[in-house]
């Protein structure tokens, strides 16, 4: 992990123009929010390609749907709380059902958006969108993986979503770092506990491993970073290896990433799981970092739920 | 192109057989909505006999002209006029809504030859009109896109935000069509929600506005040849129709509009059909 911090929506719009050169038929649609979820990093080099579409979400889905039955390549960004929350029935009906070829950018996840309260802290999306029939589900960790699955997304025929942050957290991967979109990314093999984690709590994780490791426990950290396909395989192993499971999500503990695990588990390799995330509440106003200090789900309240007994 | 009194006469000959085919339809079935898809067969039959750049050869030339069925759950008229233009076999049509069949209780895309959009849930369809000419004007393909959206559907608020975008991006490719038969589920549209005074509220959002019997093929033909005229805004057109048109005892009953006929029903509507 590196000091260097970028926000994964920063990543994300830098990804859009990057993929904006090489394939002609992508087009980007944002709604009202492009400044904020970085679409118009893509819109300032390609604007016949970069349509704006104000503040109505759920015409901006089925926009993007009517462009991809015609062969374009929409990228469809706003805040996630109104992508998966406002737009639902659209991406289920006008993007899912017919496995249309749109990707889904849901940006500002989380409590880490801060300052603008519940109203704007979306902890339901992964649950959501999960839930969708023909789906795939991306939280990346950092910056390089962010443009990875902007890349991935383009291999991948049919609905995608991905989930970025406002917040900027370490650069955790070396540049040009290549990943499986069916897999995770392990890091070490301690056997004392496994910490599951998605999005901006990876880095968290990873620094609570640091400090684990001074005390001289050994932790596995698994970032989690595609939630749909999820990689069962690492799960039943860290289960089978390791003496305790804990999942850390900026998200609702149900319906998210510990969800998903348990669902595994239950099925594969039935063990148990502590779920690190926001306990079935909504979020609240503060900076981000009090937040993540608040809801539990920083590198200290790691380290203590590694420690518990 | 002229029209002449042949052609019109062949095509109400066409929607009396699409009628035909959709009491076929909902009677085999025992489910799906007559009364709209009744109300609507004069437009699918003028867009897809007479209007419309289609070949049913070709049902995914990216050239093609679109249609979005907005009100999905006019399903049973959008088959019969797919299968009477050939897109598939007219036998197919018995299948409808049951298990294993292609023609699900709404549109679906992905497995009906001719169909352009999934559709369904009401209020989606302008804003998938406007991607697909959107992506017609971005590729200067230049087809043009249709979308029939029912009036009691226009009470959806996504409705009105792509009337927006259709406007904001001056998309002259496209026409909105409203099957103005004013019955919805619950009553008459004026007493459940009204969505009046509609020709004014589309001008306010940046349509040219054209008035008509929908249920008048010649009137139709001739709206559609002047929508294709107008640059630089997006047109509609207010469909003036009768639910349930064709079957005696099913005009203007909002019962009928997703009930099926039982046997005697059945026989009744088929021998005025006849005629």
């Amino acid at each position: 992990m590196k000091d260097e911090k970028k926000a994964t929506r920063q990543s994300y719009g830098e990804a859009l123009r990057e993929v904006g050169m090489k394939n002609k038929d992508i087009v980007v649609l944002d709604a009202d929010l492009a400044g904020a979820t970085k679409s118009d990093i893509f819109k300032k080099e390609f604007p016949d390609r970069f349509f704006d579409m104000g503040i109505s979400e759920q015409d901006m889905i089925t926009t993007a749907a009517g462009m991809a039955s015609c062969g374009k390549i929409p990228f469809a960004s706003t805040f996630a709380v109104f992508a998966a929350g406002r737009a639902y029935d659209q991406i289920r009906n006008s993007i899912c059902y017919p496995n249309l070829n749109v990707k889904i950018c849901g940006s500002h996840a989380g409590v880490t958006v801060g300052e603008d309260g519940a109203t704007h802290q979306m902890l339901e999306d992964i649950n959501l969108m999960k839930g969708l029939p023909n789906m795939k589900v991306f939280s990346p960790s950092d910056d390089v993986q962010t443009k990875w699955i902007v890349e991935e997304m383009l291999n991948i025929q049919g609905p995608c979503y991905i989930r970025t942050a406002r917040l900027a957290s370490n650069i955790i991967y070396d540049d040009g770092e290549k990943f499986d979109g069916k897999k995770s990314v392990q890091f070490g093999e301690g056997t004392d506990a496994t910490v599951f984690a998605t999005g901006i709590c990876v880095s968290e994780a990873l620094k609570a491993q640091v400090e684990l490791e001074k005390a001289g426990i050994n932790i596995r950290v698994i970032d989690m970073f595609s939630l749909k396909p999820i990689d069962e395989e690492v799960i039943v192993k860290a289960a089978k290896e390791t003496k305790k499971l804990i999942s850390v999500e900026d998200h609702n503990i149900i319906g998210g990433l510990g969800s998903i695990i348990a669902d595994v588990l239950v099925q594969k390799y039935p063990a148990k799981l502590l779920k690190m995330g926001i306990h079935d509440r909504f979020g609240e106003s503060g900076k981000a970092i009090e937040l993540l200090g608040k809801f539990q789900i920083d590198c200290n309240a790691i380290v203590n739920k590694v420690k518990e007994e | 192109m002229k029209i002449t009194e042949n052609d019109i006469e062949s095509l109400k000959g066409i929607s009396k057989e699409i009628r035909k085919s959709i009491i076929e339809e909902v009677y085999s079935a025992q489910s799906g909505h007559p009364g709209g898809a009744l109300s609507a067969t004069e437009i699918l039959t003028v867009l897809y006999f007479n209007q419309m750049n289609i070949d049913p050869e070709r049902p995914d030339d990216e050239n093609r002209d679109r249609f979005v069925l907005s009100k999905g759950h006019a399903s049973a008229g959008l088959y019969a006029t797919l299968a009477e233009r050939g897109f598939f076999d007219k036998s197919e049509l018995k299948n409808f809504r049951k298990l294993g069949s292609m023609l699900q209780g709404h549109p679906d895309m992905k497995h009906i030859p001719g169909v352009d959009m999934t559709t369904g849930s009401l209020g989606q369809g302008l804003s998938a009109a406007n991607g697909m000419a959107m992506a017609s004007k971005i590729d200067k393909r230049g087809f043009r896109v249709y979308c029939l959206v029912g009036d009691g559907e226009i009470e959806e608020g996504q409705i009105w935000e792509a009337a927006m975008t259709s406007s904001h991006y001056k998309l002259d490719n496209l026409c909105l069509i409203i099957d103005n038969n004013n019955l919805q589920i619950d009553g008459k549209v004026t007493e459940v929600m009204s969505i009046y005074p509609l020709k004014e509220k589309l001008q306010s959002f940046g349509f040219e506005v054209f008035e008509v019997d929908g249920n008048n093929i010649d009137e139709l033909i001739t709206v559609f040849q002047k929508a294709k005229t107008i640059k630089e805004k997006p047109t509609a057109v207010i469909a003036k129709t009768i639910k349930g048109k064709g079957v005696d005892f099913m005009e203007n009953q909002v019962s009928w509009h997703g009930k099926a006929p039982k046997e005697e029903e059945y026989k009744l509507a088929m021998e005025e059909l006849n005629k």
